[in-house]
């Protein structure tokens, strides 16, 4: 183990003295030119190919993508605008015909009551109309009714006179005399 | 890593050999060297994945994405959120460049890891420039959109006046500091990480066999751990990017 740590710390030390010996190869001002040289030559064409074709390509790729991205979210927000707009139409018209349908009710139960209420006004005269021709009926009939007693009465009477006094009284007569009576 | 890198580097055992520039051919442009050495390849192949990558990823450009259109997606998204936090809806017009940074350092970050291969941002000299390159767009654009008025970034609102002749020279230090600070945050994490990796490798070749599993075990955390750190770095790099463009585009304190 130790020969093998001494071994190690020579290695390196070797390995530092030829290093310094020789110089860092980066610091020999010979390979610069050729180095600046090439690396001019090859960055300049990098640049080139990567500004002319490679980059374009790359960005038209990706915009194209985020221009049909948003494209499709531009379509997807006009479809759901398109359903929102037909489903306040539909709930729109449904309301309507729900207004209509009541208005129709309404007006329909409003007809019918106005014919209700001239149904019964026509019975009601009619009623009236029966039941005034009845009163007037009751009326006459009652009227005859009494002139039918005061006839009787007068026929009771003259039978009466005729068989208390012994004789014939006319009939006009006996009438005459019952008249104020019946009058009260 | 480690065994192929000593390998190339014909037998030597420097955790430094690994940062080596060697030419694959010779390039002369004018009186300047421009050889093809290593970096220049990585830089190359990243250039290339990253490209190819892009556009086979994108190659069905489907309104659903697959797997790996996803994957351009999310970095795409990723970069993109991060500017549009920083810079506001106008500082997209910066989303390519700010994106190339972050993709191109990402992917050398990456590269580096694979086992033999080399690390082109562990090398200052390209952390520098492409931090010198971000702050001398940021400066340039600061300029070109608030004309004099940009030197107001020094002079932060609400401070006293008796505490001027310090808090300029503060800013203005602070100001000329960021590629440093940008550059070598990249570079010396890059270069650290790799260092230690390929030091704790020479250990392991070194040991005897029973000895082997700590380095090995530390090894196998430690490259875990590195992986990160090459994310992270590219995204704190980027993030940097972001708020030095944000003090030049909108000047806020």
């Amino acid at each position: 183990m130790f020969a093998s740590i001494t071994m190690l710390a020579a290695a390196a030390g070797e390995a530092a003295h030829e290093a310094s010996k020789a110089g860092l190869p980066q610091l020999n001002p010979d390979t610069f030119v050729p180095q600046l040289f090439w690396l001019a030559l090859t960055f300049l064409t990098l640049l080139f190919v990567m500004s002319k074709v490679a980059l374009p390509r790359v960005g038209e790729v990706i915009g194209e993508r985020s221009d049909r991205i948003k494209r499709d979210v531009d379509a997807a927000g006009r479809l759901k605008a398109d359903t929102d707009k037909a489903l306040a139409d539909y709930e729109k018209a449904l309301a309507d015909a729900r207004a209509n349908a009541s208005g129709i009710a309404k007006q329909t139960r409003e007809k019918l009551s106005s014919e209700t209420d001239a149904e019964k006004a026509r019975a009601e005269k009619n009623i009236s109309a029966k039941l005034a021709e009845a009163e007037t009926r009751i009326a006459a009939t009652k009227t005859k009714a009494l002139t039918a007693v005061n006839d009787i009465a007068a026929e009771t009477a003259r039978a009466v006179v005729a068989k208390l006094v012994g004789h014939d009284v006319s009939l006009d007569d006996v009438k005459k005399v019952l008249q104020p009576v019946a009058g009260e | 890593m480690a065994a192929e890198g000593a390998e190339h580097a014909g037998g030597s055992h420097s955790p430094m050999a690994q940062f080596e520039i060697k030419k694959i051919f010779d390039l002369h442009l004018g009186n300047y060297d421009v050889s093809f050495t290593n970096a220049s390849l990585l830089m190359v192949i990243a250039l290339a994945v990253i490209s190819g990558f892009m556009i086979y990823a994108m190659r069905g450009r489907s309104l659903v994405p697959t797997r790996i259109q996803s994957i351009a997606e999310m970095l795409y998204e990723f970069i993109a959120n991060m500017v549009r936090e920083n810079l506001g809806k106008d500082g997209m017009t910066y989303f390519p460049w700010v994106f190339s940074i972050f993709i191109f350092i990402l992917v050398l970050n990456l590269l580096g890891m694979i086992p033999g291969s080399f690390t082109v941002t562990s090398h200052i000299i390209v952390t520098f420039a492409l931090a010198g390159m971000v702050w001398l767009t940021a400066t340039l654009i600061g300029f070109a959109k608030h004309g004099v008025g940009y030197l107001k970034l020094f002079v932060p609102h609400g401070v006293p006046l008796l505490l001027m002749p310090v808090i300029v020279p503060i800013e203005l230090i602070s100001y000329f500091i960021r590629p440093i600070s940008h550059s070598v945050r990249l570079f010396a994490n890059m270069m650290a990480g790799h260092t230690m990796l390929k030091v704790f490798a020479g250990f392991a070749v070194m040991l005897p066999v029973w000895g082997k599993i700590a380095p090995v075990g530390f090894m196998v955390a430690f490259t875990g751990l590195e992986v990160v750190v090459a994310i992270l770095q590219a995204f704190i790099f980027t993030v940097l990017t972001c708020i030095y463009l944000n003090d030049a585009v909108n000047m806020h304190h």
